[in-house]
C-alpha cells in the first residue's frame, strides 16, 4: 500500500497534471484514498494505470444520504507487481449525477457501471450500452439509494390481480 | 449461391480443422442480399441446464458459429445488498452468505473482514486457522459442484454423482462443525461462532486422507477421455492481457498463466503459514480453466492438513465484549456479562465510521466486500464485488467466431454463479 507521504506524493503529481484533479486525500486502516473531481476521472486513473496501478478491480456506487452531494463513485486499483492498492472516489450530487465512463479505457467497467446506473441513477457518458443490468428493463427508480424504502415495492399475488391491483398502481 | 473462401482462424484447434463444411469467413460478408447467409439471433435461457442457473444469453449465429453475445442476468436479483443495510451487521452475515451459494464461507469471510477492518478488531489466531480450514473445505466442494456439472455438460454423466457424493462427504463436515449444511454463518465478526467438536478433526483428516485419490480418479476418468479433451484443447483461449483488462480474476486468470492469488500475494488470515502452490496454465484455453481448478483441489488439501497440524490453542472468538456475545456462563454471575449480552442482542455492536474494501480469493476469484459505515449499528451500505459478475464479461471475447458447442463448454468452464451475479 502507498504510506501516507507516498499518497501525498501521488497526490501531489496528479495535481501538477491537472490542478483541479484531486480534491482531498484520505489514510484510513493503512490504505489511501485519493478523492477527485468528476470530471478528471479518466485522466485520473489513465495517469494512476502509468504509475503501476494496471488493473481496476472493483467499481462501486456508494448513496452518501444525507450528506450533500449524495452519490459516490468508487474506483479500487491494484497493482499485480507491487502489490499496492489504491481507491479512487468521487461524489456527484443528485440533480446533476454525469459521470464520465471509464469503460472505453477499462473494459471491465462495464457491467459495474451498468450496475450503478442501474441502482443509484448514476449517468456515466460515454459508455457503450448504459442500461438496466439487475432490475427489469421497466423499472421506476434506483433502488439502492438510500431514501428508497425497503420492502417498498407490493409482492404481486394472483388476487391482486383479479382485485384490479397491479404493481405499477 | 455465391461460395466464399474458408479462411483459417488464428489459433484454430485440430478440432476446429477437421470441420470442413463450415466456413469461418469474417462477419463482413453478411452484408449481401444472399438470404442462406442469414443472421440468427437464439434466445439460451434463462431455464436452461447448461446455463448453470438463471442466466439467458441472446446469442447471434452465423450458422453454428457464433457472432454476438450478450449475457442478460437479473433474474434472481433479490436485492442482498439493500436488506444487508436493515440489518445490525452481525445479522447481516446470513443474508450476505447466500449470495454466491456455493462459496458461503468466502461471502462471511469478505464481509466480516471489512467490518473487523473498519473496528480494528483483532481476530484470534485459532479462529484464523478455523476459518482457513473451512474456506479450504469451502472451495473444495465448490471446484466439485463445478467438476461435476461441468462434465455433465459435456455429456460425462457419471462424473456428476462421483463430485456430489464427495461434496456430501464436505456437507456432513459442515454439519458437524456449525449445525448447518449450507450457509452455516460460522464465521463470526472477530472469530468463528464456536470451537470445532470433538471427534471433528479426526473426520476432516480422513476426508484430505481420501479426496487426493478421489482426485485421482476423476483426472483418470476425464483427463485422457478423447471426447474432453477434443472439446477442451484449443478452445475459447482468452490471453492475459485481454482477462485483466476484463477484470477476470481466480482460476480463469491463472489459467493463462498470470499466477495472481491473493492468497499468496496479499496473505489474509494467516495464509502465510501454509506451504502451497498456486497451480497455472500455459495457453489459457478450455482445458487450462479445467487443469487448474482440478489441481487447485490437491493445494487445498495441503493447506488443510497443515491447518490441521499447526492449529494454536487458544480463544476461537476475539475476547472484546463490544463485538463478540460473553460465554454463556458469564451470564449467571456478571451483571456486566448481562449488559453486553443485552446490548449485542437487542441493538448489536456499532461501528466507526469510514469505509474499507476486504478482498478475499474465492473460488472464482477476488470475492471483496464493501462496507460503508455511519456510526450506527447498521450498515450504511454493503457492495460484494462478486467474481462470477465480472467474469462473466469475458464470455463473449472469450467465445466469438467459435461453434455454439464451444459456448455451452465455455460457459461450463467459466463456472459463473447466478446468485452471485445477481445478488
Amino acid at each position: 500500500m502507498p504510506d501516507a507521504t507516498g499518497l501525498e506524493l501521488l497526490a501531489q503529481e496528479l495535481r501538477e497534471a491537472d490542478e483541479a484533479s484531486v480534491l482531498d486525500t484520505l489514510y484510513f486502516r493503512d490504505k489511501g484514498v485519493l478523492i477527485v473531481h468528476p470530471p478528471a476521472i479518466v485522466e485520473t486513473l489513465a495517469h494512476l494505470r502509468a504509475k503501476g496501478f494496471a488493473d481496476l478491480m472493483s467499481v462501486h456506487g456508494v448513496d452518501y444520504h444525507p450528506m450533500q452531494p449524495r452519490l459516490g463513485v468508487h474506483y479500487e486499483l491494484l497493482d499485480m507487481d507491487s502489490l499496492d492498492r489504491l481507491t479512487v472516489k468521487l461524489r456527484v450530487p443528485l440533480d446533476a449525477p454525469n459521470v464520465p465512463s471509464v469503460t472505453p479505457d477499462w473494459p471491465t467497467a462495464n457491467h459495474q457501471e451498468r450496475e450503478i446506473y442501474d441502482m443509484f441513477g448514476v449517468i456515466f457518458e460515454g459508455h457503450p450500452d448504459l442500461r438496466r443490468i439487475l432490475m427489469p428493463e421497466d423499472y421506476e427508480g434506483h433502488p439502492q439509494r438510500r431514501d428508497f424504502p425497503i420492502g417498498g415495492e407490493q409482492v404481486m399475488f394472483t388476487i391482486d390481480e383479479a382485485q384490479g391491483r397491479s404493481y405499477t398502481q | 449461391m455465391s461460395i466464399t473462401p474458408k479462411t483459417e482462424t488464428p489459433g484454430a484447434s485440430d478440432y476446429r480443422k477437421m470441420e470442413e463444411s463450415t466456413t469461418l469467413a469474417p462477419l463482413e460478408r453478411l452484408d449481401s442480399e444472399d438470404p442462406s447467409q442469414e443472421l440468427l439471433t437464439l434466445n439460451m435461457g434463462p431455464h436452461h441446464p447448461a446455463t448453470h442457473g438463471v442466466l439467458r444469453l441472446l446469442v447471434t449465429l452465423e450458422g453454428e458459429v457464433v457472432r454476438d453475445l450478450k449475457p442478460i442476468i437479473g433474474y434472481v436479483h433479490t436485492g442482498i445488498e439493500k436488506t444487508a443495510e436493515d440489518k445490525s451487521y452481525w445479522k447481516a452475515i446470513p443474508v450476505v452468505e447466500r449470495m454466491d451459494y456455493l462459496a458461503y464461507y468466502f461471502n462471511a469471510m469478505a464481509f466480516c473482514g471489512a467490518t473487523e477492518t473498519l473496528l480494528e478488531v483483532e481476530v484470534p489466531e485459532r479462529a484464523q486457522y478455523l476459518r482457513v480450514i473451512h474456506m479450504e473445505l469451502n472451495r473444495i466442494m465448490s471446484h466439485l459442484v463445478w467438476l461435476g456439472t461441468s462434465a455433465l455438460d459435456l455429456g460425462a454423466m457419471s462424473m456428476f454423482w462421483y463430485c456430489f457424493r464427495d461434496r456430501e462427504l464436505i456437507l456432513d463436515l459442515f454439519e458437524q462443525s456449525s449445525g448447518q449444511r449450507m450457509h452455516t454463518r460460522y464465521i463470526q465478526v472477530g472469530g468463528v461462532a464456536e470451537d470445532i467438536p470433538r471427534g471433528w478433526v479426526e473426520k476432516v483428516r480422513e476426508f484430505t486422507a481420501q479426496m487426493p485419490g478421489r482426485a485421482d480418479q476423476y483426472n483418470d476418468l476425464l483427463a485422457h477421455n478423447e471426447i474432453i479433451l477434443q472439446r477442451l484443447r484449443g478452445v475459447c483461449p482468452l490471453g492475459e492481457p485481454e482477462l485483466r483488462a476484463l477484470g477476470v480474476t481466480g482460476p480463469l486468470l491463472r489459467a493463462a498463466g498470470n499466477p495472481w492469488d491473493l492468497r499468496k500475494a496479499m496473505p489474509y488470515s494467516s495464509y502465510e503459514d501454509f506451504d502451497f502452490k498456486i497451480p497455472v496454465g500455459v495457453d489459457g484455453d478450455n482445458w487450462d480453466r479445467f487443469a487448474v481448478r482440478v489441481a487447485e483441489i490437491y493445494e487445498s488439501v495441503k493447506i488443510i492438513d497443515q491447518a490441521l497440524d499447526g492449529l494454536p490453542e487458544g480463544p476461537w472468538i476475539t475476547d472484546d465484549r463490544k463485538v463478540a456475545l460473553p460465554p454463556r456462563h458469564e451470564l449467571a454471575t456478571s451483571m456486566e456479562a448481562l449488559i453486553h449480552h443485552f446490548k449485542l442482542v437487542t441493538e448489536g455492536f456499532r461501528v466507526p465510521p469510514g469505509e474499507a474494501y476486504y478482498p478475499v480469493e474465492s473460488p472464482r476469484g477476488e470475492l471483496a466486500c464493501f462496507v460503508r459505515s455511519d456510526g450506527s449499528s447498521k450498515p450504511a451500505r454493503v457492495h460484494m464485488r462478486d467474481p462470477s459478475f465480472v467474469n462473466l464479461q469475458a464470455t463473449a471475447p472469450m467465445t466469438e467466431g467459435s461453434y455454439i458447442a464451444d459456448l455451452i463448454a465455455t460457459l461450463a468452464m467459466l463456472d459463473p454463479v447466478l446468485g452471485g451475479i445477481d445478488r
